[in-house]
């Protein structure tokens, strides 16, 4: 669409932009002062310069929990984003199947976090919970609290559980918003199923896809609640993702300054991946 | 056919009927004929998202399950469906005042922080979608930065910020807070669907002598209405699932629901039935929403042609 320059639409986005600064800016100023300083307790601060950075950037301990992270992320996103488009395209498009699949669908996200971590903490375990215990009758001996793939694959089924919905929602607001004319056209020229789906649902797709991939990318990055519950980081530290390492970094250990570091390093990791998915993505946009 | 051959067509095809405010009624007797032979072509299209629903379900059914058992029953035996089935664990919970006060707290906050989000959220949206003006895109990126900002990051630093402010513990503190992720998630959602309203209908409005704000709500806003709504959602449920935030914001008159469900639960460390109750207490507020917004979003889904 050819959008006019207009700079007064500053004014229009000054509201958004005062809620965000006093929430986001100021906090995140902190954070940096803190990443300078180290104290000696008694709130007596000084200089400290880049050192908690350096520190930060050679621990052993980060780079594990970021590769961790990373690898959760990927893999989550593998079997998310596909999985939802797949329940998208076979969801009814009218009829009383309609609300019953988005009410049922959407009851996952509304569930507070912590509460979705103790509902799989209590499905999994192998004395009173549902899938453990059928697991154990079938000869698996799964436990996800001293077995580190098995904490694994249980989270990884937790945020598929938690999660595929919000992909599966975006991606029918995407397809039931197709011109059914794009259908008919469709049909006429005898295009196949598959066709239908690459070139003209996919390309529909494509914005709520990049939300979604985007929000799934975001939000597994920095999953905090839900593993903690279930499994407390462990076996070991086989599933300590970077949040739940910092949380323990700065309240756990109280070390301000090395946590203040690792937070702005967290952010900056976030910031230039997400700005890579959605430059890739918003120029693929541009070149159709 | 070249599958080139069909996009170009399908393209061709859809503008000339995109520009037509509403179908015409022979093109939607196709429409339906459409869908009856696509339900014959894939006879179990619905097989995939039932298996996905019963996947959904299986863990919620048994913490449902538990909530009506004993702790006893629970870790003696193993049933499908409580033996002896009790509200014990239900009337453990409603005879403290505590719960009370945690549901009407979370849903009081959320609320406010709904509201504000999308009041906030509606004139920014409609100029990103419709204006160019000096560093949109950073200013648009910028603000998604702060939906990627990891919460465990602004724990402290918010704790430090609104104890300087006098507002620890107070509703607006949490509903605040909870703008950091949600105001920039409803301006992106908004300016999507705000994108899909062809331009010429502001102009056509102006010429007609409608003034910005009369357009706004009298024209825009109903042509958006199901964008309205799924921005609103999604705000009610990123507010009221988070609890790391809410739970350092509040220690008593404002204390979410789920934070009082984690100090009951450390409290009472190996009470599953009671653990159960709570869980399922606190999934009951969402199935509502739900419930309650189901034909909406259905509807607002299926109507809004994004």
């Amino acid at each position: 669409m050819d959008k006019t320059w207009n700079n007064k639409a500053w004014f229009m986005v000054l509201p958004v932009l005062l809620l965000v600064a006093f929430s986001a800016v100021i906090p995140l100023m902190t954070v940096v002062n803190y990443s300078v300083q180290d104290t000696f307790g008694n709130n007596q601060f000084f200089w400290a310069g880049t050192e908690w950075y350096q520190e930060m950037l050679h621990s052993e301990r980060f780079h594990t929990a970021l590769l961790r992270n990373l690898l959760f992320s990927f893999t989550i996103l593998a079997i998310e984003v596909p999985l939802g488009i797949l329940i998208a395209l076979n969801m009814p498009r009218k009829g009383w199947g309609v609300p019953v699949c988005l009410v049922l669908m959407a009851l996952p996200l509304l569930i507070p976090w912590n509460v979705v971590g103790t509902i799989w903490q209590v499905f999994g375990r192998v004395d009173i919970g549902l899938l453990g215990r059928t697991l154990s009758q079938l000869g698996i001996h799964y436990n996800y609290v001293q077995n580190p793939l098995h904490a694994w694959i249980t989270v990884i089924v937790m945020d598929v559980w938690h999660w595929t919905s919000l992909v599966v929602l975006l991606c029918y607001a995407g397809l039931v918003s197709i011109p059914d004319a794009f259908y008919q056209a469709a049909k006429i020229d005898g295009a196949s199923r598959w066709a239908i789906f690459r070139y003209i649902q996919l390309p529909k797709m494509n914005r709520v896809l990049l939300i979604a991939v985007l929000l799934r990318f975001m939000d597994s990055f920095m999953i905090y609640t839900e593993p903690f519950v279930v499994t407390g980081g462990g076996p070991g530290n086989s599933t300590t993702f970077l949040s739940i390492d910092l949380v323990k970094m700065a309240v756990g250990q109280f070390d301000l300054g090395p946590a203040a570091a690792m937070s702005i390093i967290y952010f900056l990791i976030i910031l230039a991946l997400s700005w890579v998915f959605y430059t890739v993505m918003t120029s693929y946009d541009a070149e159709r | 056919m070249s599958v080139a051959q069909n996009k170009l067509t399908a393209e061709r095809k859809g503008n000339s009927f995109g520009q037509a405010p509403s179908m015409p009624p022979d093109a939607q007797a196709t429409l339906a004929r459409t869908m009856r032979r696509r339900g014959e072509q894939s006879r179990f299209w619905w097989l995939i998202p039932t298996l996905y629903i019963i996947f959904l379900m299986l863990p919620i059914y048994w913490l449902i399950n538990m909530s009506f058992k004993t702790t006893a029953e629970i870790l003696s035996t193993f049933s499908l469906w409580p033996v002896e089935p009790t509200l014990h664990n239900y009337a453990v919970i409603f005879t403290d005042p505590s719960w009370y006060s945690g549901y009407i707290n979370s849903i009081i906050y959320v609320v406010m922080n709904t509201v504000i989000s999308v009041l906030a959220a509606l004139p920014a949206a409609y100029a990103f979608s419709r204006y160019r003006f000096l560093g949109d895109k950073h200013l648009f990126f910028w603000l998604l930065t702060n939906r990627m900002a990891p919460p465990a990051v602004f724990v402290l630093p918010f704790f430090q910020l609104y104890s300087a402010f006098g507002l620890i513990d107070t509703h607006i503190a949490v509903a605040i807070a909870h703008c950091l992720f949600n105001v920039p998630l409803a301006v992106w959602i908004l300016e999507g669907f705000m994108s899909g309203v062809p331009k010429e209908i502001d102009e056509t409005a102006y010429i007609d002598g409608y003034s910005f704000p009369r357009f706004f709500v009298k024209i825009f806003m109903p042509l958006i209405a199901s964008g309205i709504g799924v921005a609103a959602f999604f705000c009610f449920m990123f507010s009221w699932v988070e609890l790391l935030i809410a739970r350092t914001l509040t220690t008593t008159a404002a204390k979410p629901i789920a934070a009082t469900m984690t100090r009951t639960v450390s409290a009472s460390g190996l009470d599953w039935g009671v653990l159960a109750a709570a869980g399922v207490l606190t999934i009951i507020p969402g199935a509502l929403v739900i419930y309650f917004v189901r034909n909406y979003i259905a509807k607002g889904f299926a109507l809004g042609r994004v």
